[in-house]
Order: C-alpha cells, then sequence, then structure tokens
C-alpha cells in the first residue's frame, strides 16, 4: 500500500501564516477524526460525538470549521506558531501514520498511510491597501484549499481498518478526552528568503567538515 | 438495479438517508443564519446524534424538511434540493446557491450499510459542514441585517438551476456509494452578484428608512405562499408549535463490530423514541434578528445603474412538486442590540462620490456606490461607480422630501471624487450603507451619517482658485504699504509680546 500524498500551496503575509496553516490541519483533522471509541462486550463498540465550531480569522476574510477540542486546537497552534513568522519558504507536513509492532529490540514502525504538504510562501507588503486586498485574496485561496481537502477526503481511499481494543492504540491518538483523531505528526521545512533550506545547509556543513 | 441487499439492511439504509437528509438540511440552513455554529464534543454516544456530529435541530427546519420530503426518499430523478436566496428590504431577490441531494444509478453491491455506509455519511456531512463555510453566500449571510436577508426554501423534484444567473460554478461535497444507488450531494452557486432591480425606474424609499418592524409587515405578495419564518422560543405570539418530531431524534444507539465483514451480526440499530426536549431547549436562538450590517465589508446588494439593466422578471420560484414555502432563516443577538458598525481602513473606500457628474432632480433613482465588490464577483470591477444619490439625505433633510427640491446638501455631489475609488462596469454595482463608526441607528435628523457626508466633500477653498488668487495678490501689493506703517505703530507692543514668549 502507497502512502498518499497530497501538497497544498499558498502564499499568505507574515502574519497570515498562522491561521492559514490551522485553517489547512483542522478542516484535515475534521475529517481524520472520530469520536471517542468505547468498547464492548464481543469485540463491538460505540463511538462518541464530534461537536464543531466556526473559527473566524483575523487577519483574513475566512472561516473554517474545527472539531471542538480544546485539547486539539492547542496542539495544532503549538505547531503553527512554530512556523510562523520569518519570510521565504516554509512547508508542513501533516502525516497520519499507522504503528506496527515490531519485535524487541526493534522500535515500533511508524508506517505513513496520508500525508498533506502545506507549502506556505510568505510575503511582505508595504501599504494597508496591499493587505486588505491579500486577506480577500487569500481568503479565496483557502476556500479553494478547503474544496480540494474535501475532494481528497471523498475518495474513500484507504482507510486502516477499524481496530481491535488492543490495536487502538496503533490507530488512533486515544490521549485527547472528547474527540479521537487518527495518529499523526506535524513537521516542518523551513526555507529562508535565499531559498536554502536549514536541513540542506547544515548537510552541506556536515559534508564539508567530513570532507576536510 | 435491486441487489440482494436483505430487508434488514434496506430498511437501515432508508432510515440513514433520511436522517442525512434531514442533517443536511439542518446543516446548511445552520450555516446560512448569520452567526457562528458551534456544538459540544461528547465523549460518550449521547444516543441522539446521528453520524456521530453534534447537529442541532431546528425544530422548524425539520418541519419544512419532512414536509418537502412528504414520506419520500432521494432517490434517482428525485432530488431533494434546499435554495438559498437574498432578499432586500425592497422585496427584490435573488438566488445564491442550491444544494443538491441525489441519487444515482452507480450501485455499490459490496458495502456494508451499517458500517461503511454509515461512516462515509458522516465524512459527507463533515464535508458539507466544511464547504457551506467556503461558497460565496456564507460570507453574504454573515452580513445579513437590515438591508437583506437570506432565504431559504426546500424542495424535492428536479433540480431548477435557472435562477443562477449566467456561470454559475459548482462544487461537488461527495459522494456515497450504496447497493441502492450513489449518494450525491453537490452546490450550484451564483459567481455573478449583478442585481437586475424591478424598481429601476420606480422612486423608492432610502433603504436607510426601513425600520425595525420590517420584518412584522410580510414583505411577500399575497400570492406566493412565502412568507418569512422566524424561529421563536415558546411564548411567542404566532403560537406556532410543531409537532415533537420524535423520529427525528430517535435515539441512534449504533454499535459496531470489530470482527470481520463477513461475520457481522450483531451491528444493528436500536431505536428508542426520545422526547424532544434535546434539540430546542439547548438553542439559544432568539427571535426575529437584527443583526446591523456592517458596511466594512460590502459585499452586498448590487443594482444597476442608469447606463443598463433590464427589469428583472419577478422571481417567484414556482418548482418542484413538493415546494413552496420560501422561510426566512432568521437569528438575532440575545439582547436585540444592532451590532454597531466597526470602523476601519476599509472605511475610506466604502463610499465614493462619483465624478460623473450631479443627478438632476429628474434622474430616476440610481445606484449607490460602492467601491469593492467581494472576492466573488465574476467581473474585475476597477472604476468607481453609480450617480449621485439625493434621496438618502433629502430623508434626513427635515424640508426636502421631494426629488425637485433643491438639494441643501448638494455641495456632496458635485464633481470631485474622493480620490480613485473604483467603479463598476455599467451593470454591476453594489450598494453599500454608510454608517460612520460609533454613530447610533437613529432617525433623527442630522445624524452623525448626515454630517459625515455633508462635510464629506467640502467646496474648495477660495484662496486657492487662480483667479481669486491672482487678484488677492495684486490687492495685497497695494496694501502692504499701510500694513507696514500699522505694525511700526504697534512696534512696542509686539516687542512685548515676543518678551512674554521668552
Amino acid at each position: 500500500m502507497n502512502c498518499r500524498s497530497e501538497v497544498l500551496e499558498v502564499s499568505v503575509e507574515g502574519r497570515q501564516v498562522e491561521e492559514a496553516m490551522l485553517a489547512v490541519l483542522h478542516t484535515v483533522l475534521l475529517h481524520r477524526s472520530t469520536g471517542k471509541f468505547h468498547y464492548k462486550k464481543e469485540g463491538t463498540y460505540s463511538i462518541g460525538t464530534v461537536g464543531t465550531q466556526d473559527v473566524d480569522c483575523d487577519f483574513i476574510d475566512f472561516t473554517y470549521v474545527r472539531v471542538s477540542s480544546d485539547e486539539l486546537d492547542r496542539a495544532l497552534r503549538k505547531d503553527a506558531l512554530r512556523n510562523s513568522g520569518g519570510d521565504g519558504l516554509g512547508q508542513m507536513s501533516l502525516e497520519f501514520y499507522q504503528k506496527k509492532k515490531s519485535r524487541w529490540p526493534f522500535s515500533d514502525e511508524c508506517i505513513p498511510w496520508e500525508v498533506w504538504t502545506v507549502k506556505v510562501h510568505v510575503v511582505a507588503l508595504a501599504t494597508e491597501q496591499e493587505r486588505q486586498i491579500c486577506r480577500e485574496k487569500v481568503g479565496e485561496k483557502l476556500c479553494e484549499k478547503v474544496i480540494n481537502i474535501v475532494e481528497v477526503m471523498n475518495r474513500h481511499e484507504y482507510l486502516p481498518k477499524m481496530p481491535m481494543q488492543s490495536e487502538v492504540d496503533n490507530v488512533f491518538d486515544t490521549g485527547l478526552r472528547d474527540v479521537q483523531p487518527y495518529l499523526y505528526k506535524i513537521s516542518f521545512q523551513i526555507t529562508d528568503a535565499l531559498g536554502t533550506s536549514v536541513t540542506t545547509t547544515m548537510r552541506r556543513l556536515i559534508k564539508d567538515t567530513l570532507a576536510l | 438495479m435491486e441487489t440482494d441487499i436483505n430487508s434488514q439492511d434496506r430498511k437501515d439504509l432508508d432510515k440513514f438517508i433520511k436522517f442525512f437528509a434531514l442533517k443536511t438540511v439542518q446543516v446548511i440552513v445552520q450555516a446560512r443564519l448569520g452567526e457562528k455554529i458551534c456544538t459540544r464534543s461528547s465523549s460518550s454516544p449521547t444516543g441522539s446524534d446521528w453520524f456521530n456530529l453534534a447537529i442541532k435541530d431546528i425544530p422548524e427546519v425539520t418541519h419544512e424538511a419532512k414536509k418537502a420530503l412528504a414520506g419520500q426518499l432521494p432517490a434517482i430523478g428525485r432530488s431533494m434540493c434546499v435554495e438559498i436566496s437574498l432578499k432586500t428590504s425592497e422585496g427584490d431577490s435573488m438566488e445564491l446557491e442550491i444544494w443538491c441531494l441525489e441519487m444515482n444509478e452507480k450501485c455499490d453491491k459490496e458495502i456494508k450499510i451499517s458500517y461503511t455506509v454509515y461512516n462515509r455519511l458522516s465524512l459527507l456531512l463533515k464535508s458539507l459542514l466544511a464547504i457551506t463555510r467556503v461558497t460565496p453566500a456564507y460570507r453574504l449571510s454573515r452580513k445579513q441585517g437590515h438591508e437583506y436577508v437570506i432565504l431559504y426554501r426546500i424542495y424535492f423534484g428536479e433540480v431548477q438551476l435557472n435562477g443562477l444567473g449566467e456561470g454559475f460554478q459548482t462544487v461537488r461535497v461527495g459522494t456515497v456509494g450504496t447497493p441502492m444507488g450513489t449518494i450525491t450531494l453537490s452546490c450550484a452557486y451564483r459567481i455573478n452578484l449583478a442585481f437586475m432591480s424591478t424598481r429601476q425606474f420606480e422612486r423608492t424609499p432610502p433603504i436607510m428608512g426601513i425600520i425595525i418592524d420590517h420584518f412584522v409587515d410580510r414583505p411577500y405578495p399575497s400570492s406566493s405562499p412565502m412568507h418569512p419564518c422566524n424561529y421563536r422560543t415558546t411564548g411567542e405570539d404566532t403560537g406556532v408549535t410543531y409537532p415533537s418530531v420524535e423520529d427525528s431524534q430517535e435515539v441512534c444507539t449504533t454499535s459496531f463490530s470489530t470482527s470481520p465483514p463477513s461475520q457481522l451480526s450483531s451491528s444493528r440499530l436500536s431505536y428508542q423514541p426520545a422526547a424532544l426536549g434535546v434539540g430546542s431547549a439547548d438553542l439559544a436562538y432568539p427571535v426575529v434578528f437584527a443583526a446591523g450590517l456592517n458596511t466594512t465589508h460590502p459585499h452586498q446588494l448590487m443594482v444597476p445603474g442608469k447606463e443598463g439593466g433590464v427589469p428583472l422578471a419577478p422571481n417567484q420560484p414556482a418548482h418542484g412538486a413538493q415546494a413552496d414555502q420560501e422561510r426566512l432563516a432568521t437569528y438575532t443577538p440575545s439582547d436585540g442590540a444592532h451590532c454597531a458598525a466597526t470602523p476601519s481602513s476599509e472605511d475610506t473606500e466604502t463610499v465614493s462620490n462619483s465624478s460623473e457628474g450631479r443627478a438632476s432632480p429628474h434622474d430616476v433613482l440610481e445606484t449607490i456606490f460602492a467601491r469593492k465588490v467581494g472576492a466573488f464577483v465574476n467581473k474585475p470591477i476597477n472604476q468607481v461607480t453609480l450617480t449621485s444619490l439625493d434621496i438618502p439625505f433629502a430623508m434626513f433633510a427635515p424640508k426636502n422630501l421631494e426629488l425637485e427640491d433643491a438639494d441643501p446638501m448638494g455641495s456632496l455631489h458635485s464633481d470631485g471624487s474622493s480620490g480613485g475609488s473604483s467603479g463598476n462596469t455599467h451593470d454591476d454595482f453594489v450598494m453599500i450603507d454608510f454608517k460612520p463608526a460609533f454613530s447610533k441607528d437613529d432617525i433623527l435628523p442630522m445624524d452623525l451619517g448626515t454630517f459625515y457626508r455633508e462635510f464629506q466633500n467640502p467646496p474648495q477653498l477660495s484662496s486657492l482658485s487662480i483667479d481669486i488668487g491672482a487678484q488677492s495678490m495684486a490687492e495685497d501689493l497695494d496694501s502692504l504699504p499701510e500694513k507696514l506703517a500699522v505694525h511700526e505703530k504697534n512696534v512696542r507692543e509686539f516687542d512685548a509680546f515676543v518678551e512674554t514668549l521668552q
């Protein structure tokens, strides 16, 4: 089974980065979260209820829907903040994965089954009028992104099989109190304005050092 | 078409489709009430939340949906449609979008009803929640107020897209395959928000004159079955109570099994009728809404200017076998207060007086201004529109209620537009209402708004005009010697004054 990969690109002003990323993250996680599972006898389980709420962006003419879970929101904000600020190109990856138990001494394997990559290009604007236009344009762009996300979600492609009680932690993040998203992790790659990524710079430095 | 779906699965599927249709309508209508929606997650299954989603049921909306469905289900050739339209305080209306729940012939015979279909319907509802916030009508609905309201209408049968104008766009929310066919949910929405007023050549009272009791007067013609539909809490004068819709609140105790699908035998739904109380008691929707219109976002009504426009045929929709009631989805802040207009940098751009010349008193009532047309308007709008408008200002000047009278605020409409605003092509106009910051929405003459307008375009200083400047220059030179003589006499006073400053 190949990992499904989707790429979204947005150009935003510096102060819009956090909201744009949260909008995308929450829209994806809205579709990739269920209610809490409650297992009963005979392998059956019931599912809790997922609430939703509208979020108005302050710097973008846009409203998105997120799961009503403050814990999840806090976790995502912490991640989104790491990538905000600065000019240049940033890339965030939201990866859904399954854990596969391995025997000792090997650690559990994380097998991604869906990766969402959001490329954020940060621009600097000079005038208030440009900022106003940017508010609207970015709002429209995010509307398109939501439509793209929904289109992918409704292809009904691979989803992990519903797990038995013993394996639920291999598929879902059961640490939240009110909802249960699929296991996910978020990673960042920041490129400065010159177009060189931090990791490639580090790699080059190390290579050069070793070459001496 | 009929597969070997057993009767229990068939019953379950029908039930799922029915409640999916009802929840779809709730999501769409609630997204157009003009307020942010918030529901809580619950870690334990409540038993009354279909598709494991907390979507509240507005009883009136459920009632309308059931009336439209009349016991039928969306099937091939029979779609359930929710039409969202905009209606101005002048009575003009425009369809904004049509949401369609359809079924086509493509069957998925292998799919499991009470597991896969149910979960996919849940996913589709989540997608609907997301998509209802990204179509153009959402932003319009968040700003509905005195000048326009958003209405909904549910009908069953053939989809009617004629009212959406040219070049409407469609977005597919999603599909779910079932053994009886594929359920498809989509939205067709208007792109061109240019609005043809049927009253183009009539004098109409200014928008700002419409007030608080707008919704008490039934603006709809008696021939139409439409009437505003306010969601009211108990105790209101209409006394309309909708039958307790027990079946819409049927407890849905859904158990799933982790057994392999072929051995699935224990996942059945159990239904227990429950009292309605859950939905309406929790809702805090007070009565008639009166959210003030925020002028900082003039994505509003457009009316044509004098150069173009053909009167639009009255658009009384007459579709659908089960059609009919057009409902006003209303909402109000619980304290009934108007929302204060929020000033922002956009205010400076919202009102511009065109330099196209003064409107003569005999000109028809033209449209009003606007600078920017919203994000979803098709045509790029780059020039300032419209001609000046006497009526609204005359409204506030007690003596001048007639167009023919001299307009004491004529200076407002003189040439000299406030710098470089954008305008429209001849048939795309946006009308906005200028509400100055911190002003009250009262009807007193000479309120703050009038003050702003009156003094927004002051006449040019006479000393700056070339001719007068030239004359005064000559006079100044002549009078110089006299002035110098006077100043020399008062030298001591000047010196004393200078010393006090030191």
